[in-house]
């Protein structure tokens, strides 16, 4: 985006007007509603897809009335959770409870802004854009605690605790297996990160040592975990909690969280595809300039690449979720502190060993020479 | 430094909660998420029908017998049945035993497939359960065929059965055991043996074999626990005796004798042993009538019965007090869940909230059959 | 053993607290006095050869000029079953409670008390099991009259 806006502050005549920082911001402002345009169907469409992967893994078909194959089903969802009636407890704390759906969203709405897409579609290519994504992310679980609370429920207050206990249980597996990354590219931000990476699957970091190879696992796995989703979804536990944190919640703000939980898959998809496996990287070049923006065959070959990469990875989170039974609250805990903090920990020291002994070198580049 | 004060939970899980299987409560106290002790309510599904049947003549009270249990409604026929013809001493066609015993046992792997695939969706696992009821679907179209009804069946008639098998009943049944019993090794393989599943089933909520008998556990809630107790074995009745089948018992196989995972694990045993039993019994099926003629109106002998019959949920028995007249003088249904509800309050102690879902769903209780 | 022996044996070990024994269409039962029900049970269960350890059924019956508890117990070492009857007076229907020596007993009485309205003393919790607290009457005794409304609903159907 910051590319984008310093072309049009150098080219266009009459931005020359006004004064830079409210072409920034307009920019921003623009940027921001485009990246809502994208998140908010996107992760309709998610809801739509997945009762459909579940459907096809059920033996039943799924919806498949409200257009073709059922593709409007969320827009149908959409259109009745906002028509709801928008019930808030008497007990509740009615400010805390109007606020937290708005909290959970945001925090996970704030990590598309760090999000690449391809070469130059990046809202904000931040220098510390990994430490950016985890910071607000995290955010999302001050606000799954606040609507447990403020719904006065016991349900829903169990619910907030397990999430708060697990979000904060795996952050920590998970940003030691981030560091393995870093480790070997030097960097925080997230394009650079890519750019470190080619695009045949030995040029991945997935692939670069055995260590980074169980960090791919020990991230995407905690990053289930920070989704709330099977097997990890002990905060929502249907069977047992009923909904778990949102139990109260209606209407358009129950629409707000099921939006963030959606966006959160994409996010940790992204994320993963991001840091482990290539990014945009294609096998061609980009051109330089401002064409070398959207209109690019390139750079259009580049979001093709991460989406569907992106979109692979989401399918496995419903794929997990549709085959596994779900973890009890302290065998979570277990799993969180006995297995995967020592091993992150393991490949952390085991990545810094291989880079002092082989430097940045990746297995296939011993290999081949 | 301020002291601090904690106090106990309750939380209130149900009459309306995605695990209570029907209508029932459980007010959990609470630690944190581990439970003091969860005291079961039970009673928002009574319906008073022991007191319906003081009012009904013998036949009429049959349709009741579904709403006992009614995943389970061909086995509550059958105890009923055979409750009256012992006391008016009517005796039963042949080929009428037989096709109780198919239908029965038809019912029971219907039952349990619920059962089971419930099981994985109190643990979060959706897909075992839709798989069951694909299974379970062709047992219903099988009951359709046989009586016309798919849940409430009110097909076993006090003196026989309502009508005979329909042409290409056993082919078709046959086709769907020649189906089944090898789906169970599919099911295993998706849900009992996967390893989130073994964890959280395996050493939850064991039931000690002397607990068990004490409580009155019966059925595959008590073979769990390691007693080799089956009524169409100990006490046979109908023409159970004539088939051969093994009845399988807690072992303990991944934990200890009488947990969750015991508990679950039997059910799938049992689906296997209740198809052997319907292909002996689809076999040997004599020709004959399939219903005794009965007066008019059926007077039953002044006198008492306690008769019980190995249902779905264990042991289901049918005390009836008769005045000579043609209604019940009391009638009296003792069910399995009933029983399986009551240890729940000495179980449950010291479980963590999740383990109590996994306590109910192996207990495999069903509301109308504890509340009547 | 059979259940007549039973009688017997009980007979000349509780005396007259064990009354007659009843043969006829169906069960045969053992009818008991109520001031020993405890001691009787106690003794089915433990004695030697007898091992009742299993109570199938605990019934309660309103035989119009008084009350009845029925014991279906069962001995699942020897395979053989026994039916005690106890006979409750209608004025004021007290009863020992058995639970202590089969639990299964709780929960069976407090249904008897909460449908029959029988007292069983000595019972931990005896409260109602399936209808609400504040019911009233006890629906399966013969003289129950079916209330017209429960806390402002109706109970008939127009």
């Amino acid at each position: 985006m910051r590319y984008f806006a310093d072309w049009i502050i150098e080219n266009l005549e009459f931005t020359r007007a006004i004064p830079s920082e409210y072409v920034y911001l307009i920019i921003m402002v623009v940027g921001g509603l485009l990246l809502l345009l994208f998140v908010v169907p996107m992760a309709g469409a998610l809801t739509f897809v997945e009762r459909r992967v579940a459907g096809k893994m059920q033996s039943r078909i799924g919806p498949n009335r409200v257009g073709p194959q059922g593709i409007f089903q969320f827009v149908a969802d959409g259109v009745k959770l906002i028509l709801k009636e928008d019930i808030i407890p008497t007990a509740a704390d009615r400010r805390l409870f109007k606020l937290a759906p708005y909290i959970v969203f945001v925090g996970s709405f704030l990590t598309f802004a760090a999000l690449p897409f391809s070469q130059k579609l990046i809202a904000a290519d931040l220098n510390i854009g990994i430490l950016y994504i985890f910071a607000v992310s995290s955010m999302v679980v001050v606000g799954i605690i606040m609507s447990g609370w403020a719904s006065n429920n016991n349900l829903s207050l169990l619910g907030g605790m397990r999430s708060a206990a697990q979000i904060i249980s795996y952050e920590v597996p998970q940003i030691l297996s981030v560091l393995a990354v870093i480790l070997l590219t030097g960097t925080l931000g997230m394009q650079g990160t890519i750019k470190a990476q080619g695009w045949a699957p030995q040029h991945w970091f997935l692939f670069h040592n055995p260590f980074a190879f169980i960090a791919f696992f020990v991230f995407f796995i905690s990053a289930v975990a920070e989704c709330n989703r099977i097997p990890f979804d002990i905060p929502e536990a249907e069977s047992e909690l009923v909904s778990g944190y949102n139990t109260e919640y209606s209407g358009f703000r129950f629409g707000l969280f099921f939006l963030a939980e959606f966006a959160n898959v994409y996010v940790i998809s992204a994320v993963a595809v991001t840091l482990f496996l290539g990014g945009w990287n294609t096998p061609f070049y980009l051109p330089t300039g401002i064409w070398g923006l959207l209109p690019s065959a390139v750079n259009l070959a580049g979001l093709i690449t991460f989406l569907i990469k992106t979109f692979v990875l989401v399918f496995v989170c419903m794929w997990l979720r549709w085959t596994l039974p779900r973890l009890r609250v302290d065998q979570l805990m277990t799993v969180g502190w006995k297995y995967m903090v020592p091993i992150a920990f393991f490949n952390l020291v085991g990545t810094a060993v291989w880079m002092l002994v082989w430097g940045d070198k990746s297995i296939a580049a011993l290999l081949g020479g | 430094m301020p002291e601090f004060r904690t106090e106990e939970m309750v939380l209130n899980m149900g009459p309306q909660h995605p695990s209570t299987h029907g209508v029932m409560r459980f007010v959990v106290h609470t630690d944190g998420e581990v439970m003091r002790v969860a005291k079961p309510d039970v009673g928002y599904l009574h319906r008073s029908i022991e007191k319906i049947a003081e009012k009904l003549k013998y036949p009429q009270f049959m349709p009741f017998t579904d709403r006992i249990d009614y995943l389970a409604a061909m086995n509550c026929n059958m105890g009923y049945a055979m409750t009256v013809e012992k006391l008016a001493g009517i005796e039963v066609p042949p080929r009428a035993e037989y096709i109780r015993v198919i239908a029965s046992e038809l019912n029971r792997i219907a039952s349990h497939l619920i059962s089971v695939g419930v099981m994985g969706l109190e643990l979060g696992a959706v897909t075992p359960f839709l798989h069951a009821i694909r299974e379970r679907e062709t047992i219903n179209d099988l009951m359709e065929e046989l009586c016309g009804a798919r849940l409430t069946y009110n097909y076993i008639r006090i003196g026989g059965v309502a009508q005979d098998l329909p042409a290409g009943f056993a082919e078709k049944t046959i086709e769907f055991l020649d189906h089944f019993v090898p789906a169970v090794d599919e099911y295993n393989r998706l849900l009992s043996y996967n390893k989130i599943f073994v964890k959280r089933m395996a050493d939850v909520a064991v039931i000690s074999a002397e607990n068990a008998v004490d409580y009155g556990l019966v059925g595959p809630n008590l073979r769990a626990s390691g007693v080799k107790w089956d009524l169409r074995r100990d006490e046979p009745y109908s023409v159970y005796p004539q088939f051969e089948f093994d009845i399988p018992v807690g072992t303990g196989e991944k934990g200890q004798v009488g947990d969750c995972y015991d508990r679950y694990m039997l059910r799938i045993r049992e689906m296997v042993e209740s198809s052997r039993i319907i292909k002996q019994c689809l076999a040997a099926v004599p020709d004959g009538p399939v219903q005794t003629k009965l007066p008019a109106s059926l007077k039953v002998p002044e006198g008492e019965a306690y008769v019980r019959t190995e249902s779905v949920r264990g042991e289901l028995g049918y005390y009836v007090i008769s005045d000579g007249s043609d209604k019940p003088y009391r009638l009296r249904i003792r069910t399995g869940s009933f029983s399986a509800m009551s240890i729940v309050e000495l179980t449950s102690r010291g479980l963590m909230i999740a383990d109590l879902v996994a306590l109910i769903g192996s207990l495999d209780v069903v509301a109308p059959e504890i509340d009547r | 053993m059979e259940p007549a022996a039973i009688h017997e044996e009980l007979k000349s070990r509780f005396g007259d607290a064990v009354m007659e024994f009843r043969e006829g269409n169906g069960d045969p039962f053992i009818v008991v006095n109520g001031s020993h029900l405890l001691e009787i049970a106690a003794y089915l269960k433990e004695a030697q050869g007898l091992h009742f350890d299993s109570l199938m059924c605990l019934s309660s019956v309103d035989y119009g000029e008084n009350y009845a508890v029925v014991y279906h117990l069962y001995s699942m070492q020897h395979k053989r079953r026994v039916v005690l009857k106890v006979y409750v007076e209608k004025a004021d229907p007290r009863i020992t409670s058995v639970q202590s020596v089969w639990k299964a007993a709780n929960w069976h009485e407090r249904e008897a008390y909460d449908l029959m309205g029988i007292r069983f003393e000595g019972h931990p919790d005896l409260s109602r099991i399936l209808l609400p607290e504040d019911w009233p009457g006890h629906p399966l005794r013969k003289d129950y009259v079916f209330p017209e409304e429960y806390d402002g609903i109706p109970c008939h159907r127009e």
